[in-house]
């Protein structure tokens, strides 16, 4: 590993040139198909077009997306209400444990989405866990119907990306300046208004980060609203995944998946400003 | 199992230290309560599924007595085996080829003497882009190719996000390399080569298998890519589009036996990989 110009360029090549063809190229043709008719029989019909963009925005369809990004900020708001006291009891844990308490809060994360999304069917579902639970302290009435309703959408999606929220702003609350409470203590304020004027602020990006990426996930997800809202909840993931495999409309299922992709690019700017901004903020309070 | 056992870990831990004096265990007592009911919400349901596995009856609504019956029972299912292999043999490929992209390209990033936000673009993109939208592109992309689908494409789409999240975790090992051992290396006569083998290697090893079992790991529980890039017919089904198929019809006994088997493989691959990260740290 000497460091001549060339050589970093030389290793990263064959990566690049991965994801280069198999990422961007792709990613550039579907998006590409936007703009193209869908033939008769269901193939790409190459005619210019803006007609699936004005789709997009068709009231019945603006409505699903308005639907699952409703969805999708509550899955969001909810997440980091719970997260947010998680990471701040792990980042107030003693220091040698804080690494296990972390690792075993994003362990689920890393495994299975479909089973972690399988769980809440056992234990939402009329003969469930959840439901014996409140026979059992006296109710006699009918069991719920807790399953298939936009509440356990939005329970699935939460437990499922909790774990992430978590990590995100327990990073940013990891690397804040305990110096910084301190002076806030020192100058006379209690423990509420230090938190909410310095801690909180402080850590802001890591809540923005956090958020923007369960948003992005939420709303294009198909999996979840599929199990746990048993398809009475369409949201965009789901009209896309059904453009591409049973209305065979892959020219609109592309302008969908466009919006999907703009939205993302246009929260993770927003959040890359705002936090630069945090940040350039916070160096110059500390200063 | 394992989210029994994390669960005990997790609940029993904290009590132990600290609780001797009052004063710091009422201080720590809101956090305490906080953590119990994260990881209580986090992992019940887990645990809840792994129980019922052991569930004589099969049934959610009442306890029969422990069996391992559902276990027998997976290992006479010939559709999941096969589902099974077929996830291991992707694995297996995604997770090689991965490893040495993704390994090569973060000593390329690292090693370079001006960031490029492309590059950083690039390399970053797989871990947020929706999965639905890079499944849908990938489809896209094969169909045009006429490429005849199935674990081979798999394989190449797998790749792709396993890269981006080896090449992450060999650079963060790479941030914190000391690269006055490598110019030592140069200075005392080794080849560039040699004293890749001999040094930066060796030094980056556990960041790589910890990255290796990550891609694993990922590569064995995707679902949505794999479902979109499998092609027709039921010889490339992999063990996620099996148990999707059959959830998607509610809960059958069988599946809470595979669920706690694929959990237990993942759990022990990311505690592996967790644990080779932390060794190299200290």
């Amino acid at each position: 590993m000497s460091f001549n110009a060339t050589r970093p360029n030389l290793l990263a090549a064959p990566g690049v040139a991965w994801l280069m063809a198999f990422m961007v190229v792709p990613c550039l043709l579907v998006l590409s198909y936007a703009f193209f008719q869908r033939g008769v029989w269901g193939g790409i019909d190459y005619t210019f077009t803006l007609e699936n963009f004005a789709r997009v925005a068709d009231p019945l369809y603006a409505r699903i997306f308005l639907n699952s990004a409703r969805i999708a900020l509550t899955t969001t708001v909810i997440a980091i209400l719970i997260a947010y006291p998680a990471a701040y009891a792990i980042s107030r844990a003693p220091r040698l444990r804080q690494p296990i308490l972390l690792f075993f809060a994003v362990l689920p994360f890393w495994s299975n989405y479909l089973i972690r999304t399988y769980a809440w069917i056992v234990l939402l579902n009329r003969e469930g866990l959840v439901n014996n639970l409140i026979r059992s302290l006296g109710y006699t009435g009918e069991p719920l119907s807790l399953l298939y309703t936009e509440g356990a959408v939005i329970t699935g999606l939460v437990y499922n990306y909790l774990p992430f929220v978590i990590l995100a702003i327990y990073s940013t609350l990891s690397r804040l300046n305990p110096e910084l409470m301190e002076a806030s203590r020192d100058l006379g304020a209690g423990p509420v208004r230090t938190f909410w004027r310095v801690t909180l602020p402080l850590t802001l990006p890591g809540v923005a980060a956090g958020g923007v990426f369960v948003f992005v996930l939420s709303i294009g997800n198909f999996v979840t609203p599929a199990l746990l809202g048993g398809g009475r909840f369409q949201m965009v993931g789901n009209l896309v995944y059904d453009q591409f495999l049973t209305a065979n409309d892959w020219p609109f299922g592309a302008a969908l998946g466009m919006a999907l992709i703009a939205t993302m690019i246009v929260l993770l700017f927003a959040q890359a400003r705002a936090t630069a901004h945090a940040s350039g903020e916070g160096r110059g309070e500390a200063a | 199992m394992s989210g029994q056992t994390t669960m005990g870990a997790m609940t029993a831990a904290p009590p132990a230290a600290g609780a001797t004096v009052p004063g710091v265990f009422r201080r720590r007592l809101p956090g305490r309560i906080v953590l119990l009911l994260v990881f209580g919400f986090l992992y019940l349901p887990i645990a809840v599924l792994v129980l019922l596995s052991f569930n004589d009856s099969g049934l959610p609504t009442s306890w029969s007595g422990f069996s391992t019956r559902w276990y027998v029972a997976l290992a006479g299912n010939g559709d999941i085996l096969r589902a099974a292999w077929n996830t291991l043999v992707v694995a297996v490929f995604a997770t090689l080829i991965s490893t040495v992209l993704g390994t090569l390209l973060a000593l390329g990033m690292e090693t370079r003497r001006r960031k490029s936000n492309g590059l950083e673009a690039l390399a970053f993109a797989p871990m947020v882009i929706p999965d639905i939208v890079l499944a849908v592109a990938l489809l896209s992309f094969f169909s045009r190719l006429n490429l005849t689908m199935g674990l081979h494409t798999i394989v190449i789409s797998h790749v792709v996000f396993d890269l981006a999240f080896v090449c992450s975790v060999v650079r963060a090992r790479l941030k914190n390399f000391d690269y006055s051992i490598v110019e030592a290396s140069r200075d005392l006569g080794a080849s560039g080569w040699t004293t890749f083998w001999r040094i930066t290697f060796p030094v980056l090893l556990p960041a790589i298998v910890a990255g290796a079992l990550l891609a694993f790991t990922l590569s064995v529980d995707e679902f949505i890519i794999a479902f979109f890039t499998a092609g027709a017919g039921r010889s490339s089904i992999t063990l996620p589009m099996q148990i999707y198929s059959m959830i998607r019809f509610g809960i059958t006994p069988e599946v809470n036996a595979l669920a706690t088997i694929v959990m237990g493989v993942s759990a022990t691959a990311l505690m592996i990989s967790q644990w080779l990260n932390k060794e190299q740290v200290r």
